[in-house]
């Protein structure tokens, strides 16, 4: 089944927030924020920007009533900078005006003076002042200093993985209308719209059922608009509360880019021994999380972090510590993958540094090493249906790996100027939010009278089609049509208290409630349909919208069925609630069993290095990746191709970059560079792996949104296979992104 | 008074030319189906077709339109994705995007929809663009593009029986754009166009680099718009001159036969400039004068040692040696009330070589790290004139006079190239930016300049001699 937006959105007739027909009386929102990374502000004057024809009124932290508190984890981020300001481009004001023109025109007229304070860019420099957004956490497992003793190879470096502008292609936005009562109704570009819900409640001093949040759907989101969509929709609401008016906000790019967080860089350290045998016995990694200014969700990207710091490899003995360390950038936040990637990253430079130093190929480490049934992960979770030595022999033996290392060993034989590289990635992805008690989902579905379906969950469609699956659970486990079953908005007040659309888990949370509401009202229309057909129930399912007696066509309609329920008074509404089980995880101890399941694959990645230029290409991504039973593998390898693409952008050309008093240089679509169509993979071959799938995932289809980013990862150290294939003095380095001018530099350093 | 039809309607309107295409056809026009995605015509979410007839045949062309002013629009058929939808049914381009799961998020969309109607409205074996071509200014975040290459396959084959001579009604049957097409080219005739005098707004030819950055303030004007003015375009042959007006677009350029001819590289070197939509907007005379020490066609044009023409607003004209054209950052020999005309050179003959290297971040679509071009005439086995250019690494364009006079006279050989190289060096000061460090640029700069000799002379120059 495609997905369900399909013909909206390839006519253009899909509504985004920036879309949707506005009140005309419709007011537009403009943040007025700061020209300076740190300092104590002195004062603004709005004067001048009062004074221009048009401008309604400046909201600051003065006009809030309830809270100045927008910070989730932990609460250490004010709506609107008061005293002080910690980053380049924190908000201070709100400027609401007839037009988002003359709203711009009052910005430039505001003066603001900032006496400023030393900043801090990088997160080495955090740690060295003790600037922290919280205390350290370590996860532990046997004993590393003992190990490594033993080892016959003890290797240590450091890595650096930059940040990632997430660049959805809609930018962030929030569209809030008075309601009668005071009440407010906002149309949010957000993944969390009970974030938004309680956050609004909190500013403005208000109980939380006086704020209704609703998400049509997001053009794009990619952990973007998790935790920073809110601010946006605060103010927002912030305004229709004094004003009585709608107000709008779209914020124009280069605004966003400026003012949101990105995925975190991260600067490393590890130490990795091994025995003879290529065996790593132990690991020991440090990362540094610059996490900006505010904590935002870099706590729990964090743990992320700890949790796949050892990426799909069994090592007996393991001590990882991370410092989200308090910088003076814009809160960087969730990206797919939440901290994942950025673990696997310094394992897998782990890897080719001792590769590199024993003189063996790094593939050989990687393989003797993978996790197998029944291996603790080091956070105490038993590995079971594990697929990730399946995986890597079916990626082997498929894509006939021993050719494509011969092709590579022969091109750069008989060629100088290009230089082809390859390598191996597996990944094993743990499913599940980290944060247990967000493991839950609400499903509420109506029949209405003539027999058409409406779905409402707490889940968000932002590209991945998770309507689309909620559709499939629905129309499936009723035995209906699809053109019976709507998919509505996203909206708090038919599913209230959701998590956010995040962690790749939101089909199977709240496709299992989908699948629970549904078999619930199954067996209520199954009473009603075997009294009018007088069997029993056993003897009855519902199939191609009519019910079936012993797998025989019967003549009863599905609308029939539904009509004598409507006469017999029975109730066609159900409102269903998931809880993952099995999950928990001991904080005190680091230990538990945090996942419902893990995502495993193994992709093979070659590149052709053009060594004059220093220019690359990528020349084929090769995958076998761990579907489970996938319930719609057309949209699910979109999602692998998907996020390939933003894995090898985030390690080969999207390069953050802050000047040195911490404003954003990166900051457009002409200095920022996301893959283009002439720039992903010439070739990307994706091979469901066979598996029996996974009880925990819907319909045992696994979760496939974040897992296939870190095969990305493959193409950075490709890209130093074939430098080294170059340059014999190359000294391998863990610095990402690899761009073209790392690429070109490394090729001729002596 | 502005009067265009957009998608099947007559537009007259009032508006100020100096506004965007995209704020008209979204807040005037209430068509929310053109998106915004960054406003400088680097994500392509806002792409529109832009219809010009010329006698009696209508030809498209793609175009961002939020850097496109609504003044450009008079007299033209723009088409929207609302004006390509059929009916009821989805078109053939947006069904074969449906078919291979090429729609994600669905806000890069119509975007890549109107940008593959535009090639199916253009495409011919002549013009050399491939169907990818046509989507280079079109970025998706969601797809990684894979399941878009998919669809762009199957639409180029069912382009293999394309009707060229009646493309519009073969389009039309086989239900790629919806019938009221057939009747544009009459209703474009029949509208009684009037010329939009506004001498004393801002000067834009196309606005690609201006409407960056001064959108707001331009919207507010009613500019002077060069970009159709009939005395600065055109591409002319004559007495071994090539004269190109200034106002001719990029891709005015590359589809230009002769042209191809005399570069045979040229499809090579001008895809790499930019996109198709940019393309299709930007031109020579705007290129020069933003002026940016790193501008493609400043350092294509430096090379071919052209001459420009430049018109004062009494009529009189004076020409200057492009080299001499830009003075410092940002500065340049254009007094007020001065024009760049057209600039002209001397066509190459079979012994000149001329090659085009760019490096970027990203290899389309991006603002080069270092480009750099070369012309070298060849007499009796000797560099008769060397005329290299090399961008990015200096406050302008820079020409490398010191490598060039060092070059004239010799052979070509790898010692020789050395050589120049270490010359090349001296008369550079790149610095560090967004763009690259410094070194980088140094290093680049070396490599790009080998590699002209790589590729013009391959039998005598080899990577391995150059790099032992």
């Amino acid at each position: 089944m495609k997905n369900i937006d399909s013909y909206g959105h390839l006519r253009g007739e899909s509504l985004f927030v920036d879309d949707i027909i506005t009140r005309h009386d419709t007011l537009f929102g403009l943040v007025f924020d700061s020209p300076k990374a740190h300092g104590k502000i002195i004062s603004v004057d709005y004067t001048k920007a009062e004074a221009v024809k048009g401008v309604i009124k400046i909201f600051t932290h003065k006009d809030i009533l309830g809270e100045n508190q927008i910070g989730g984890i932990i609460q250490d981020e004010p709506l609107f900078a008061e005293n002080e300001v910690h980053f380049w481009g924190q908000p201070i004001a709100f400027i609401v005006a007839e037009s988002e023109f003359i709203a711009k025109k009052a910005r430039a007229l505001i003066n603001i003076e900032i006496d400023e304070l030393p900043i801090i860019t990088t997160a080495k420099e955090a740690k060295e002042k003790g600037s922290f957004i919280n205390p350290p956490r370590s996860f532990k497992s046997g004993n590393t200093q003992n190990s490594f003793a033993e080892c016959d190879y003890v290797y240590e470096g450091e890595t650096f993985s930059n940040g990632q502008e997430h660049l959805y292609l809609e930018t962030q936005g929030s569209y809030a209308v008075p309601m009668e009562n005071g009440n407010i109704k906002i149309t949010s570009s957000t993944q969390g719209p009970t974030i938004v819900q309680k956050t609004v409640a909190k500013v403005l001093g208000v109980n939380m059922h006086k704020i209704e949040v609703d998400v049509i759907r997001l053009g794009g989101a990619f952990g973007g608009k998790e935790d920073q969509a809110t601010a946006w929709a605060v103010m927002t609401a912030l305004a229709v509360q004094q004003l009585k008016k709608p107000v709008k906000y779209i914020l124009n790019r280069h605004d966003d880019l400026r003012m949101t967080g990105k995925r975190h860089p991260y600067e490393s350290t590890f130490k990795i021994g091994l025995t003879k045998d290529l065996k790593i016995q132990a690991f020991e990694v440090e990362f540094l999380q610059n996490s900006g200014a505010a904590a935002d969700l870099s706590p729990a990207i964090a743990e992320r972090t700890l949790f796949h710091a050892t990426n799909s490899y069994f090592i007996p003995n393991v001590m990882s510590t991370v410092y989200s360390c308090k910088t003076n950038l814009p809160p960087n936040t969730a990206f797919r993958g939440f901290g994942g990637p950025q673990g696997m990253f310094v394992i897998e430079s782990a890897i080719a540094k001792a590769a590199n130093e024993i003189g063996v190929n790094k593939r050989l480490i990687q393989e003797a090493n993978l996790i197998a049934e029944n291996d603790e992960f080091y956070y105490g979770q038993i590995a079971t249906q594990v697929e990730a030595q399946k995986s890597w022999l079916a990626t082997k033996e498929e894509f006939n790996l021993k050719r494509l290392e011969k092709e590579v060993k022969t091109f750069n034989k008989e060629n100088l100027q290009f230089k082809k590289g390859i390598s191996l990635m597996p990944i094993a992805f743990g499913i599940s939010f980290t944060n247990t008690p967000m493991n839950h989902a609400r499903a509420l579905i109506h029949i209405y009278q003539d027999g058409s379906v409406g779905v409402s969950t707490g889940a968000v469609e932002m590209g991945q089609s998770v309507n689309t699956k909620m559709l499939q659970v629905a129309y499936n486990t009723l035995g209906i049509s699809p053109l019976k079953v709507k998919l509505e908005t996203t909206n708090t007040t038919r599913v209230a208290n959701t998590s956010p659309t995040a962690a790749s888990a939101t089909a199977d949370l709240n496709g299992k409630a989908v699948l629970q509401a549904c078999n619930s009202l199954i067996e209520r229309l199954k009473s009603v349909a075997c009294k009018m057909l007088s069997v029993t129930e056993s003897e009855i399912i519902f199939k191609e919208d009519q019910v079936f007696v012993n797998n025989k066509k019967s003549d009863l309609l599905w609308e029939e069925v539904v009509t004598q329920a409507m006469l017999e008074r029975v109730a066609l509404s159900e409102n269903a609630h998931y809880a993952t089980p099995v999950i928990h995880f001991d904080k005190t101890k680091e230990k538990g069993h945090p996942f419902a399941y893990h995502v495993y694959g193994t992709a093979i990645t070659t590149v052709t290095v053009d060594c004059l230029r220093g220019i690359y290409e990528i020349d084929a991504v090769k995958i076998t990746h761990d579907f489970g039973k996938s319930m719609n593998l057309g949209i699910d390898v979109g999602q692998v191709e998907g996020a390939l693409a933003q894995g090898i952008g985030w390690m080969t050309m999207e390069e953050i970059v802050y000047g040195k008093n911490g404003q954003l240089l990166s900051n457009s679509l002409s200095s920022y560079k996301v893959p283009d169509i002439f720039s992903v993979a010439n070739k990307v071959d994706i091979i469901p792996l066979e598996t029996q799938g996974n009880d925990m995932a819907i319909l045992k289809s696994k979760a496939v949104g974040e897992p296939p980013l870190m095969y990305g990862i493959g193409t950075y150290f490709a890209i130093q296979d074939a430098v080294a294939a170059f340059n014999p003095n190359y000294k391998p380095k863990f610095h990402s992104p690899f761009t073209p001018e790392k690429v070109l530099i490394s090729l001729y350093e002596k | 008074m502005i009067q265009f039809i957009l998608n099947n309607k007559i537009i007259k309107t009032s508006s100020n030319s100096g506004m965007t295409l995209l704020d008209f056809i979204r807040e005037k026009e209430q068509l929310k189906g053109t998106k915004i995605g960054c406003r400088e015509g680097d994500c392509g979410a806002c792409t529109v077709l832009v219809g010009t007839l010329n006698k009696n045949k209508i030809s498209y062309q793609s175009i961002t339109s939020c850097i496109y002013p609504l003044g450009n629009a008079n007299g033209k058929h723009i088409v929207t994705i609302e004006g390509i939808n059929l009916t009821q049914n989805l078109n053939s381009v947006q069904q074969s995007l449906s078919e291979n799961y090429a729609t994600q998020c669905g806000f890069c969309t119509p975007g890549f929809v109107v940008s593959l109607t535009g090639y199916v409205l253009r495409n011919s074996k002549e013009n050399l663009n491939t169907i990818n071509d046509a989507i280079s200014g079109n970025i998706c975040r969601c797809t990684g593009y894979k399941s878009i290459e998919k669809a762009t396959k199957e639409i180029d084959e069912k382009l293999i029986f394309k009707d060229a001579d009646h493309q519009v009604k073969w389009l039309v049957d086989k239900g790629f754009i919806p019938d009221y097409f057939t009747e544009i080219p009459k209703r474009l005739n029949d509208i009684k166009i009037q010329k939009l005098n506004s001498i004393s707004g801002t000067i834009v030819a196309n606005g690609t680099d201006l409407y960056v950055q001064f959108a707001d303030k331009l919207s507010e004007e009613n500019i002077n718009l060069i970009g159709e003015e009939s005395s600065l375009k055109g591409i002319t042959f004559s007495n071994k001159i090539c004269t190109i007006g200034a106002s001719t677009t990029v891709t005015e350029l590359l589809e230009n036969d002769r042209l191809q001819n005399i570069f045979p590289k040229l499809n090579s070197f001008l895809k790499l400039v930019s996109s198709q939509q940019i393309r299709n907007m930007g031109t020579l005379g705007g290129n020069f004068v933003n002026a940016s020490p790193i501008g493609d066609m400043s350092i294509f044009f430096l090379a071919l040692n052209s001459i420009l023409r430049i018109n004062n607003k009494n009529g009189t004209t004076r020409e200057i040696s492009f080299q001499k054209f830009h003075q410092d950052y940002k500065k340049f020999d254009l007094k007020e009330g001065e024009l760049i005309n057209s600039v002209s050179f001397l066509i190459p003959d079979k012994n000149t070589f001329f090659n085009f290297e760019k490096v970027s971040k990203r290899s389309h679509l991006d603002i080069a790290s270092v480009n750099t071009a070369g012309r070298i005439n060849i007499k009796n086995n000797r560099i008769s004139n060397a005329y290299f250019s090399l961008g990015g690494v200096a406050a302008i364009p820079k020409f490398l006079t010191k490598t060039n006079d060092f070059l004239n006279g010799k052979t070509i050989d790898t010692k020789t190239i050395k050589q120049a190289e270490r010359i090349l060096q001296s008369e550079i000061s790149p610095i560090s930016d967004v763009r690259g460090t410094f070194n980088y640029k140094r290093l680049l700069a070396k490599q790009l300049f080998f590699a002209h000799f790589i590729e013009l002379f391959p039998k005598k120059i080899k990577f391995q001699n150059l790099f032992s």
